[in-house]
């Protein structure tokens, strides 16, 4: 059995190491899923800038990307990853390949939750004179904050769990120690201390997005 | 006066709902000239086309044909930045208040202000005067939830007129509100076309809101204007069964059918209906006349409606006793009263 002080430096190094994929490919697919799904929402049929093509075009992506298992699209985009960040592994590929499967993800999340919004609220804005990305701007992803803040708080756990099979293309992170040093070496310390950081993780994310999004809605 | 807004000729179509299907004619070949500084109201049932009539008025919807124009400006044929220009200079309520949940009421109210570009220090001070002027002075860091609906449509009222806008249009903007409220708002909506000369359309299907408020009326049915004129001729004299529908709903009606059965099985005697506008006549005058000449009557249907504060009475009464003492009794009303027999 191995001893848990021994291991707590590197089970300290990976959980943040894990972090940091999380915050960047959270960063990346945020703006990317928030643009998709807001392009989404106001594309379609009765949306402030209606635009059948562009809704189509946005449609088809989001429904191809979204159902390929991650773990097979993390060895797909590999050609795409050595254009936009210059290599086909390693921690930075991962976020690479994590940023993009959460931008598909995340827009789904942003559409359905823009579509809740009141049409009359929109309604009311178009009738003061205001323009259509004024309106994006002020009353569509203000009016839609609270909700936003729980759909996101749903995919940071997403990416959590994207993140563990990043060590397949070679990247670091709490996931990959805890396959290669607690599942290949039957060591279930390992194993199961990696488990346990990623369940407090999770726990504080979604502690955190709940009484962001309360504060927020005022309730 | 000068005509503020004229709509020409004009229709609104929508695609069908289903493929295949009827294509949808909202608003059907409309003409209407709503003038400077006047209330101007719409009804017509449900669907009837009013509601989409008066989003053609500010542009929230392109027109099928026909032209629209505001101050003889044709913005039923502007786009874009030129479009929203002409937009802030018209004011728009709702049924529904439409506030701003992620705004405090002073922000809400500052919305229309950002868009016309209003520096922030000028518009904290157009802010505090409106909400000052409807009577909300005090609620400016309130929330919308925290406030009544008679509340939220007030904030929806400053919030309109935040741009100076000459026109306020108004889609069943009491509807949510209750009879008390709704007195209320229509007493501010009266204060903001006297005191700011504001012309407002109103679009109700409340026949009350009409009586109080509006100097003219159209009534639409199944997308046409059926009939229009002041307030007061419509609800008097109405030309068409819709006007007429509506208008019983406030002008007591004349009791027709099992109404009359039931009215002629509790009371005895001959029915007259008296009718009579506010030419210098009242219901006095008739029950005068027929007092004197020693007849019994009594009052068994209707009474008197106060119509843009003119008075409008259609009552209905039994009369017993001779019946030479009842004719030489009516002949002596004089004029401006009709009296009709009822049999």
């Amino acid at each position: 059995m191995t001893d848990l002080t021994s291991i707590l430096p590197t089970l300290v190094e990976q959980t943040g190491i894990m972090l940091g994929i999380v915050a960047l490919s959270l960063a990346f697919g945020g703006i990317g899923g928030l643009v998709i799904g807001t392009g989404l929402y106001v594309t379609r049929q009765g949306g402030i800038l209606q635009q059948g093509a562009v809704w189509w075009v946005l449609n088809v992506l989001v429904n191809t990307v979204r159902p390929i298992p991650f773990i097979i699209l993390l060895a797909a985009v590999q050609p795409l990853g050595r254009i936009v960040v210059g290599t086909g592994i390693g921690t930075e590929y991962a976020i690479f390949a994590i940023s993009l499967a959460a931008t598909f993800g995340i827009a789904r999340i942003v559409e359905q939750n823009l579509v809740s919004i009141p049409t009359g609220v929109i309604e009311a804005a178009r009738a003061t004179g205001a323009s259509p990305w004024r309106i994006i701007r002020t009353v569509i992803l203000p009016e839609a904050l609270g909700p936003l803040v729980l759909g996101f708080t749903f995919a940071v756990i997403a990416i959590v769990d994207m993140s563990a099979v990043a060590g397949l293309v070679g990247g670091e992170g709490l996931g990959n120690w805890a396959v290669t040093y607690g599942y290949r070496q039957f060591d279930e310390v390992v194993t199961w201390s990696a488990l346990i950081v990623v369940v407090i993780v999770v726990q504080l994310i979604q502690a955190l997005g709940n009484w962001l999004a309360r504060r927020i809605m005022r309730r | 006066m000068a005509d503020h807004i004229v709509i020409d000729r004009v229709s609104k179509r929508f695609p069908p709902a289903k493929r295949g299907g009827a294509e949808i004619v909202a608003v059907d070949d409309v003409s209407l000239r709503i003038e400077r500084g006047e209330v101007f109201g719409i009804i017509g049932y449900s669907g009837a086309g009013k509601s989409t009539l008066v989003r053609l008025i500010n542009q929230l919807e392109p027109v099928s044909a026909g032209r629209i124009t505001v101050d003889d400006v044709p913005i039923s044929e502007l786009r874009g930045k030129r479009l929203r220009e002409q937009q802030t200079g018209i004011g728009m309520i709702f049924q529904r208040f439409n506030l701003l949940t992620s705004r405090t009421v002073a922000g809400n109210v500052a919305y229309p202000l950002e868009v016309v570009g209003v520096p922030r220090a000028e518009r904290r001070r157009r802010v505090e005067e409106l909400l000052e002027f409807v009577g909300l002075g005090g609620r400016a860091d309130a929330y919308p939830e925290q406030l009544s609906g008679g509340q939220q449509q007030r904030v929806g009222i400053a919030r309109a007129l935040a741009a100076n806008p000459q026109v306020l249009l108004a889609d069943e903007a009491t509807s949510a509100l209750d009879p008390e409220t709704t007195a209320e708002v229509l007493d501010l909506l009266g204060r903001i076309n006297r005191e700011l000369g504001v012309t407002i359309v109103v679009i109700t299907h409340e026949m009350e809101v009409i009586t109080r408020i509006a100097d003219r009326v159209a009534v639409m049915d199944a997308g046409r204007v059926v009939e229009s004129g002041t307030t007061y001729d419509v609800f008097t004299a109405p030309q068409t069964d819709t006007a007429r529908r509506f208008v019983q709903t406030v002008v007591r009606a004349l009791p027709e059918g099992d109404e009359l059965a039931q009215l002629r099985a509790q009371h005895e005697g001959r029915f007259f209906t008296i009718s009579f506008t506010d030419a210098g006549a009242s219901e006095a005058r008739v029950f005068g006349a027929l007092a004197r000449a020693g007849v019994d009557f009594h009052l068994v249907h209707g009474g008197v409606d106060d119509i843009q504060g003119r008075v409008y009475g259609l009552l209905t009464i039994a009369v017993r006793g001779d019946d030479d003492a009842i004719e030489r009794a009516l002949s002596k009303i004089g004029p401006g009263v009709t009296v009709e027999e009822q049999r």
